[in-house]
């Protein structure tokens, strides 16, 4: 309830001499008791100190005050400290306002009068609005202890591990039949060289067992809705065709199936696989998927090979897609990159010539699991004798992606070394610049060096079939301008690798546009700030980690993961959580259903009720800027502690001398 | 003539620091404004300037974050059409729309605040008087 008289204290600061140097203390105290509601005013040389919150809380007890009002500094700085002053004397906090008599005042003010008679100008104003505050109480409400996860790749990986461990549950959602992301498609990792299935497969075997885990592989978003602490999910759990709760991962459909000839995702296209079939031998969970474009009994109506041979009893042709809602209070966005597609730089002969490789491809080459079983060959297995390596492809291109994808010298450097260790050819990196910021990348880089890569300053023009010499007949050309030799370099290799850059993943727009935050020009996740808020959000609640805020090495991504738990875990673990009080509020007997607010609100915080043709605030939503309420064409939304009242008032208050 | 005044409407993420920085940067600057804080100016009401101009101020300033830089993302977009509405009012009651200014003053720019003050200030005091004040009533 709103206290009707309103008996109102004011309280100007000296603050050393910062203010009282130029602004006549005492002749703006006098001013000020003079002023309508006013009943005590005093100075103090340092208001925000512990005596001078204590002469505000006797004050008011003493002279049965019920408003305060401090000129002193800004707001942004000591608002909180003397909005919790006024509530320890007994009052509402929101019945304080402040006059910043500094930084807008005696600071910038060269002539002490005029400094002192704008001083008066905003106490009066302050006087004048905080006699129309109304007492408000911030909304309190419960806080879901569960996490989404959106991408199980390692960020998402590790994020959903520390969060289960920390006792917390949550729903892992990817949408490919296993988790890992790109990762596990690796052989080596840079700048170590240490095995990349040996530092994922563990995670990968964690996630599955983790109790606390509720892991939805084949799975989609398909909507989000609800606030900080309190979402309800739509996951699409997308039909395997088998039971997972039968299918003992024993691989006998496979062998069975008799549509063999399917290019391979997970190994790029280097590969094939059967209709049903699992990723990689390692992947989590091991129950296979029926992919129902390529099987023949979805096709033809005729086959069930796999149903014949499964002991298990495990295939059902019947099953259907599943829509599940989960109840979360935070979402980790994971969703991680893809590779750029090389195919329109046709001077570099990808699609067209059998040896160009992506470095994802070439992941897959020098992986034990890949196509070669780990042996560098050539697509007619020779052992090549020469390699080349172009970096930046389709990045820091005016034409494609102009940033720079971050990994690629490294990981085209890692190449070079695998190159040379297994089959001992020369290795040409073509390079624009060498970029390995990072620990032990620069001390990497000096050991390729040593180890005789062939370092080529420059962009490539083109890679050919064309040889120079007869004797090369059968290799391609790579035709480069040498910058540091100042040359034009014909160098024929056995095998072409494109160090392609990194894209963020298919489906971001539908998943920003569901999840409510924003994308950069790139297609990138912006971050709540560059600086300051790397891993959060716009939203509240919401957090990203990895490769979908940009892209990075696997060590940023661990750490933006394990960041990213820490942020949900610190929202979760508070259980309760305070709704700002300066929320929107319409009035239903004004409001006519226009739904301008709604078209302007950028939260969605606002939404119409047809059935009393009015529109709604939800207040868990509403960040309290005030554009709806002065875009209403009939004032009937107020925005409590900034209402027209208030601001009116206080424009009033400033003017009226 | 009397002392001028001049009211400023300023988003609390952006402007209202710029000011808080002038403050602290010690940078002097014309006397006359008087700051109102609002969360964003996306909150800026026509009636608010229009208000303003009728009791007494000569001139109305509305700041803003940076286009694309708003805290609640699109609001300083939204302040740009409400501050077209009131100077199409404000010319239809005879006041000179220059008294209106709207200026994106990002947080870290306390200079260009002062700045724009002093501008400003010089530009109402060349325009003297406001004639409307105190002469319209709504
Ligand atoms: C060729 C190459 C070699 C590399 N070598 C190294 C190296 O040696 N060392 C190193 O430190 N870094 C290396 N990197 C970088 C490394 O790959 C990344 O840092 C790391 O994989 C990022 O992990 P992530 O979890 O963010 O993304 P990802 O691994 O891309 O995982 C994202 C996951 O999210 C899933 N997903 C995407 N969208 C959705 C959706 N809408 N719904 C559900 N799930 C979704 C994906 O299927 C995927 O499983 C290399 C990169 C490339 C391209
Ligand atoms: S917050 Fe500054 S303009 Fe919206």
């Amino acid at each position: 309830m709103k206290e009707s008289i309103p008996k109102i204290g004011v309280y100007v600061c000296h603050c050393g001499s910062n203010i009282s140097g130029k602004v006549n203390v005492s002749e703006v105290v006098e001013y000020a008791t003079g002023l309508p509601n006013v009943e005590s005013a005093q100075e103090y040389k340092f208001m925000c100190s512990d005596p001078g919150q204590q002469l505000i809380i006797s004050d008011v007890k003493e002279k049965g005050l019920n408003r305060v009002v401090v000129a002193s500094c800004s707001p942004r700085m000591h608002e909180k400290t003397f909005r919790l002053a006024t509530q320890t004397a007994g009052l509402n906090p929101y019945y304080f306002q402040m006059a910043c008599i500094r930084e807008h005042d005696s600071w910038v003010t060269e002539n002490p009068e005029k400094a002192t008679l704008k001083a008066k100008d905003l106490v009066r104003g302050a006087v004048a609005r905080v006699a129309h505050h109304e007492p408000l109480t911030p909304r309190v409400v419960d806080i879901n202890p569960n996490v989404l996860v959106i991408g199980g790749g390692i960020a998402g990986m590790q994020a959903a591990l520390d969060i289960a461990d920390a006792g917390k549950k949550v729903f892992l959602v990817e949408r490919e039949p296993t988790i890992g992301g790109n990762m596990s498609k690796f052989d080596k990792t840079f700048p170590t060289l240490d095995c990349a299935a040996c530092i994922s497969t563990p995670k990968l075997v964690a996630v599955g067992q983790h109790k606390n885990i509720e892991l939805m592989t084949y799975s989609e978003l398909i909507d989000l809705k609800g606030f900080v602490g309190n979402f309800t999910a739509t996951i699409k759990k997308k039909a395997r065709y088998v039971d997972a709760s039968k299918c003992t991962g024993c691989g006998i459909c496979s062998e069975k199936c008799p549509s063999k000839k399917i290019l391979s995702e997970f190994d790029h296209q280097l590969t094939y696989r059967t209709a049903i079939y699992t990723p990689f031998p390692q992947a989590v969970p091991n129950t296979r998927v029926i992919d129902k474009e390529h099987c023949l009994y979805f096709k033809k109506g005729k086959c069930k090979a796999c149903e014949k041979f499964c002991e298990a009893d495990a295939i059902d042709f019947n099953q259907k897609d599943e829509i599940i809602d989960v109840e979360i209070g935070s979402v980790i966005i994971a969703t991680g990159f893809k590779t750029f597609d090389p195919t329109p730089l046709t001077q570099y002969g990808f699609g067209r010539f059998k040896e160009v490789y992506t470095s994802i491809q070439f992941e897959r080459v020098n992986n034990a699991t890949g196509p070669t079983s780990g042996e560098i060959t050539t697509k007619d297995g020779r052992k090549p004798e020469s390699v080349a390596i172009i970096h930046c492809v389709g990045s820091r291109d005016q034409n494609h992606n102009k940033y720079c994808s971050r990994v690629c010298c490294m990981y085209s450097m890692k190449f070079a070394h695998l190159v040379k260790e297994k089959t001992g050819a020369e290795v040409y990196e073509f390079y624009i610049d060498i970029r390995s910021p990072g620990k032990g990348y620069e001390e990497f880089y000096n050991r390729l060096q040593e180890e005789g890569t062939h370092f080529i300053r420059g962009k490539v023009s083109e890679v050919t079939d064309i040889v120079d010499d007869p004797s090369d007949q059968g290799k391609l050309t790579v035709v480069a301008e040498d910058t540091l030799a100042r040359k034009v370099r014909r160098i024929p290799v056995d095998m072409v690798v494109l160090s392609v850059g990194l894209e963020p993943s298919e489906g971001m727009q539908d998943i920003a546009r569901m999840v409510g935050f924003s994308l950069d020009s790139d297609g990138w996740i912006n971050e709540l700030h560059p600086k300051l808020g790397p891993l959060a959000t716009a939203s509240d609640g919401i957090f990203i980690a990895g490769c979908c805020q940009g892209p990075k090495d696997i060590p940023d991504t661990v750490a933006q993961a394990q960041g990213a738990a820490g942020s949900a875990l610190s929202l979760i673990s508070r259980e309760k959580l305070a709704i700002e009080a300066t929320v929107s509020v319409i009035n239903p007997n004004r409001c006519m259903g226009c739904l301008q607010c709604e078209n302007v609100c950028v939260y969605g915080a606002i939404s119409y009720n047809p059935a009393l043709n009015v529109c709604e605030v939800n207040e868990a939503l509403c960040k309290g800027c005030g554009n709806c309420a002065s875009t209403c064409p009939n004032k009937a939304i107020t925005v409590k502690h900034f209402n027209n009242d208030e601001i009116m008032w206080e424009m009033e208050g400033i003017l009226s001398n | 003539m009397n002392d001028i005044k001049i009211v400023a409407f300023l988003c609390n993420w952006c402007t209202y620091t710029a000011a808080d920085l002038a403050g602290t940067s010690r940078l002097k600057y014309e006397p006359e404004v008087r700051i109102i804080r609002l969360m964003c100016s996306s909150r800026i009401d026509p009636v608010f300037i229009l208000k303003a101009l009728m009791d007494g101020a000569d001139g109305v300033l509305v700041g803003g974050c940076a286009p694309g830089d708003c805290h609640y993302s699109k609001g300083n977009y939204y302040a740009r059409r409400k501050v077209a509405v009131a100077k199409t009012i404000a010319e239809s009651m005879g006041i000179n729309t220059e008294r209106i200014r709207l200026s994106w003053i990002p947080a870290s720019e306390g200079p260009l605040f002062a700045e724009v003050v002093n501008e400003f200030t010089e530009k109402i005091k060349e325009l003297g008087d406001n004639p409307t004040k105190n002469e319209v009533y709504l």
